[in-house]
């Protein structure tokens, strides 16, 4: 039984996330994809550092822009490091991913938006204090 | 295919069927241990549950940070303690590290020693050095008097990126037992499921990463 057996078993329709495939001579095919994800991954990183001190652009745009560039980027790791990619052996994982995505997207947002409002809602320091005297 | 359902039954260890007993009452035994999905598949899937899982309990640490950003209780805010710099030579260790841990797997899943030895000790170097650097920020963040005592916003920050940095020594940990592993054992097929699980989580551990040098590092800095 050779190593290669265990991810490519007949009959078989699904990937183990992280599993590229990958036989004896597409070795270099696997390294390129990690390259190419390393690649994406330093572009995105060096504009998002690049942006977050730069003068060039209008300021208040600057958290939307990083935001989407740090999206962009935890995209590029899933589909070159993970490869989670949209094919249809990687179904179960895809979705996997959307209900965890779904939960994180929740838990900020839900945080963020009841927080707020608790802030607004609640008396300043000042008129607790006086309220004690 | 008699070879395939051998390991099939030698991986049954739920008894979940299909096994010697199962198969005198399913006519369609065969059928069904084509349909079985691999060990290899089953224990990356379960690892890939488990590492949503953990991403969910970090947006847990990140939400009360963006509840809590604005609470410096008079002390200092992110823009004066925040050294880009230093924030971007740990993206570069973490992120290089992403990609020795990628060569390090196919080294393995390939038995090439060099690449996966080699591989392996890059990416323990560069996560040690990502720690390091670390560790003598916080250092030097509690000598400046900015400890997690000192405010609410401090205290969600050294939460968080403390989580992080515990994650990836855990990962150092893990790392060297796999190179251990496969030195003293091989490369079996258990073994490589086991590396499989590793670089799932190294690569979690960067994706964190970039969601927290973005939203903590260049968003403090640049408010």
């Amino acid at each position: 039984m050779s190593h290669f057996e265990q991810t490519r078993d007949p009959g078989n329709a699904d990937t183990a996330p992280g599993d590229e495939h990958l036989d004896g001579h597409e070795t270099a095919e696997g390294v390129d994809s990690y390259l190419i994800g390393l690649g994406l991954a330093t572009l995105l990183t060096i504009v998002s550092f690049f942006i977050a001190r730069t003068t060039l652009v209008w300021t208040p745009s600057i958290p939307v822009a990083l935001a989407v560039l740090a999206i962009a980027q935890m995209g590029v790791h899933l589909v070159f490091f993970l490869h989670i990619t949209t094919g249809p052996d990687n179904v179960n994982n895809v979705l996997a991913l959307a209900f965890g995505v779904l939960i994180v997207l929740l838990l900020i947002a839900g945080s963020l938006w009841i927080m707020a409002h608790l802030n607004e809602n609640m008396m300043s320091m000042d008129r607790i204090m006086q309220m004690q005297h | 295919m008699s070879a395939f359902q051998g390991t099939a039954d030698r991986d049954d260890f739920n008894r979940l069927g299909y096994g010697d007993g199962a198969r005198g009452r399913l006519n369609t035994a065969d059928h069904a241990a084509g349909e079985l999905a691999s060990k290899r598949i089953i224990v990356g899937y379960g690892f890939w549950i488990f590492l949503l899982s953990d991403i969910i309990m970090f947006s847990a640490f990140f939400a009360s940070y963006a509840v809590l950003v604005g609470a410096t209780a008079g002390g200092p805010s992110g823009s004066e303690l925040f050294d880009l710099r230093n924030t971007g030579i740990e993206t570069a260790c973490l992120l290089l590290s992403s990609f020795t841990c990628g060569i390090a797997s196919i080294g393995a899943r390939t038995h090439r020693g060099a690449w996966f030895y080699g591989a392996m000790t890059a990416t323990f170097m560069l996560g040690a050095a990502f720690l390091s650097l670390e560790v003598r920020e916080f250092g030097d963040l509690v000598a400046r008097g900015a400890g997690p005592t000192r405010s609410a916003f401090l205290s969600a920050f050294f939460t968080l990126v403390g989580c992080h940095g515990l994650h990836v020594t855990a990962g150092l940990l893990w790392l060297s037992t796999m190179m251990a592993q496969v030195f003293a054992k091989g490369y079996r097929a258990d073994i490589l499921r086991r590396i499989l699980c590793f670089s799932l989580f190294w690569h979690t551990l960067d994706i964190i990463w970039v969601a927290l040098f973005s939203m903590v590092y260049l968003m403090g800095a640049s408010t």
